[in-house]
């Protein structure tokens, strides 16, 4: 008889992949079979596990060991210490000192630091992506079936209004409101879109969230199709995210066979099906009009608005459109309530918030913290300090259109409202620390670089304006700049913002901005000294 | 080119835009599913290839060239036999990116967007490809390569030559 005593997990993300893990989990079947231990550990291949530092990483529960990076000649060590013996190898443990080889979200981590809540991604790494009972035995598709056969439409729109969710993917709009202005058109065909075009630089949380749990975001799909009247969605995933889209697949096609999408479900009146339109790439797209614009086939194009899609979205009818890490709050809060929802965050934005962290710290990855947490903490408690001991400079929040961060808003708790109160935007959830090596300027060019070649070309201030910028970002980085570009810079930016048609324009010119509001004597270094001090722009001294 | 080889060619591009018809259906809505997969299989779009994509779907070219042109993932231009992605957006470049699209010029003598007269490199920078945590990362055809070092990028390169 089996009676599993011990889980092994291997990560399955793509860096994994590259490096053998399918390898490592071959040769973990293998062993755990001539030790004879197959009636007692269970070994399976996951997605992301959220760490990034020692891939690819094997995981052993109830213990909640990470080994990483782990090689396939490893493992026979690996289970004949831990899994046949009994006793951590130490030897392969996973490189974070401070966590002891533990992973900080189980449960026997619960009230020591770094504890995380997880809400968004409670499941990812620890079930089975391609496995839809996994999902079920986890709580999955319960929500769903208590919107269906307890709730009303309008009773679903009002809980997710109580809740206080708010948009996950920059903008921060009320859920609940956004659903309810779809609600009350009188159309007899609506859509439901999940935003799974993440292309902003930097932010990978909805990947995570694709990848290791994918279900999640179908049972959601269905709820809003419920709330709002519709009967048929699209999944919008980026053309890059070749994993997130098999999964999602794959998981479609099980819901279908176990009738949580098709017709009458959960024996309802409740019709409702999924489509996976992947993008082609073009950053644009993230952007809701343009990303309908992308489905019917066109170019990615944003339209002017109002009407908005909750008027007029795809094929012209309403049409409601939210980011994956919004919809995975969805089924949560409608099995706990409201009421517990907001025991997470602040009380104007609560619940809880996905971010990715990189650039110059010691640990990167993915953590899920209540909202409100600041920058500081997430340096120095999740990423583990800055690498190599160097100071902290900036921070950039929120991708290439976020705000850059100086030192002096550390300790501003990070939530929507917090945030816009210093002049600052959340964005996405994306935390790229930069240490004191980080030249502002190249940093700031690299940018406008990005924008001059996502700029999708419909409107002049955009199109021209981020080129414009970019040149002259280019030329105070070789030094040929003048100090009346700076004022230039700060026109431009001011422009782009007022008469740009779309997000991007008007946030293109954010970073600069800030540069000038916070490091304004680094950037007149380039100009009146023909010094970099950092030493990173490439200026031929005296030329 | 020689007529036989010419003709060869044409049959592989028409066989190419009929199994991507096949696969999507020849609606208007599919464009985009459907030059991604002749992009797949030929490497790039090719005019014969976006006439005869008009012609079935009933649309004008200028409409099928607009979506052609648009998207980075699709290219109009023929591509080296391998093509190489360098993600040159900010989380990358911070942690040492600059210093690995030096490396791959300088290996594979290219500079972006060029293709190398032997046909066998193209190298294109792209933006973030979601893989920031273990950035600098490149793409060679479909296999992703994070933590990339400028001592890296011989041996990588090596294993596609």
């Amino acid at each position: 008889m089996k009676m599993i005593r011990s889980m092994v997990l291997v990560s399955g993300d793509v860096i994994s992949l590259e490096r053998g893990a399918e390898q490592v989990f071959q040769a973990l079947q293998t062993a755990v079979q001539d030790f004879g231990l197959s009636d007692e550990v269970s070994v399976m291949m996951i997605g992301d596990v959220g760490r990034h530092d020692a891939l690819p990483m094997v995981i052993v529960y109830p213990e909640a060991v990470v080994y990483g990076p782990v090689r396939p000649e490893d493992v026979r060590y690996l289970v004949e210490e831990h899994l046949y013996k009994g006793r951590i190898a130490t030897d392969l443990l996973a490189p974070v000192r401070e966590l002891s080889g533990r992973i900080a979200w189980v449960a026997a981590r619960k009230g020591t630091l770094p504890a995380e809540q997880r809400i968004v991604l409670r499941r990812v790494g620890l079930i089975n992506p391609d496995d839809i009972e996994e999902y079920i035995l986890h709580d999955g598709y319960s929500a769903l079936g208590k919107v269906l056969t307890e709730m009303t439409p309008n009773e679903v729109i009002e809980e997710i209004k109580k809740s206080g969710l708010r948009g996950r993917g920059g903008a921060g709009f009320p859920t609940g409101v956004k659903w309810s202005f779809v609600a009350r058109e009188k159309s007899e065909k609506k859509y439901i879109i999940c935003n799974a075009d993440e292309s902003e630089p930097g932010t990978f949380k909805d990947r995570i969230i694709l990848e290791g749990d994918p279900h999640s975001i179908i049972e959601a799909m269905a709820i809003a199709g419920y709330a709002v009247g519709a009967d048929e969605g699209y999944i919008y995933v980026r053309g890059e995210y070749l994993l997130a889209q098999e999964r999602l697949r794959r998981a479609i096609e099980q819901a279908r066979e176990m009738g949580f999408l098709g017709k009458n479900i959960f024996g309802t009146q409740f019709n409702f099906d999924i489509h996976i339109h992947t993008g082609a790439g073009a950053y644009i797209c993230g952007e809701e009009t343009a990303l309908i614009e992308s489905i019917e086939g066109k170019r990615g194009q944003p339209r002017s608005r109002p009407p908005f899609p909750t008027t007029y979205g795809l094929w012209g009818k309403p049409t409601v459109v939210n980011n994956v890490e919004t919809l995975a709050n969805v089924p949560p809060i409608l099995l706990n309530g409201a009421d517990w929802y907001r025991r997470f965050g602040t009380p104007s934005s609560p619940g809880t918030k996905v971010y990715t962290i990189l650039g110059n710290v010691n640990v990167t990855g993915v953590i899920e913290v209540p909202m409100g947490i600041t920058l500081r903490e997430v340096i120095s408690i999740y990423a583990k300090g800055m690498k190599g001991g160097a100071a902290f400079k900036l921070a950039q929040t929120g991708g290439s259109s976020g705000s850059l961060i100086p030192a002096s808003l550390q300790d501003t708790p990070m939530d929507f409202d917090s945030y816009a109160k210093a002049g600052v935007a959340l964005g996405s959830g994306a935390l790229l620390i930069c240490d004191e090596n980080t030249c502002v300027v190249d940093l700031v060019k690299v940018l406008m670089n990005f924008f001059r070649k996502e700029s999708c070309g419909k409107c002049n201030p955009c199109r021209i304006g981020t080129q414009r910028a970019y040149e002259i970002m280019c030329a105070i980085a070789e030094g040929r700049g003048k100090m009346e570009d700076l004022d230039h810079l700060l026109w431009l930016s001011e422009n782009m913002y007022l008469l740009s048609n779309c997000g991007l324009g008007q946030t293109a010119g954010t970073p600069i901005k800030d540069m000038l509001k916070h490091f304004r004597a680094e950037v007149e270094a380039h100009i009146a000294l023909q010094v970099c001090p950092t030493g990173v722009c490439k200026i031929k001294a005296f030329a | 080119m020689s007529p036989e080889n010419n003709n060869h060619k044409q049959e592989k591009i028409l066989a190419a835009v009929e199994a991507a018809l096949e696969r999507y259906g020849a609606r208007r809505e599919e464009l985009i599913p459907i030059l991604s997969d002749i992009n797949r299989t030929l490497g790039y779009l090719p005019p014969e290839a976006l006439n005869e994509v008009s012609k079935r779907l009933k649309e004008p070219h200028s409409q099928v060239m607009s979506v052609a042109s648009f998207y980075q993932m699709l290219s109009t231009k023929p591509r080296g036999k391998h093509v190489v992605q360098f993600c040159e957006s900010a989380p990358c470049h911070v942690v040492g990116g600059r210093e690995v699209w030096e490396a791959l010029q300088e290996h594979l003598h290219l500079e972006a967007g060029e293709t190398s007269p032997d046909g066998q490199w193209t190298l294109v920078t792209v933006s973030c490809l979601g893989l920031c945590s273990v950035g600098p990362v490149i793409v060679v055809d479909e296999d992703v390569y994070g933590n990339v070092t400028p001592e890296r990028v011989p041996e990588i390169l090596a294993r596609y030559r």
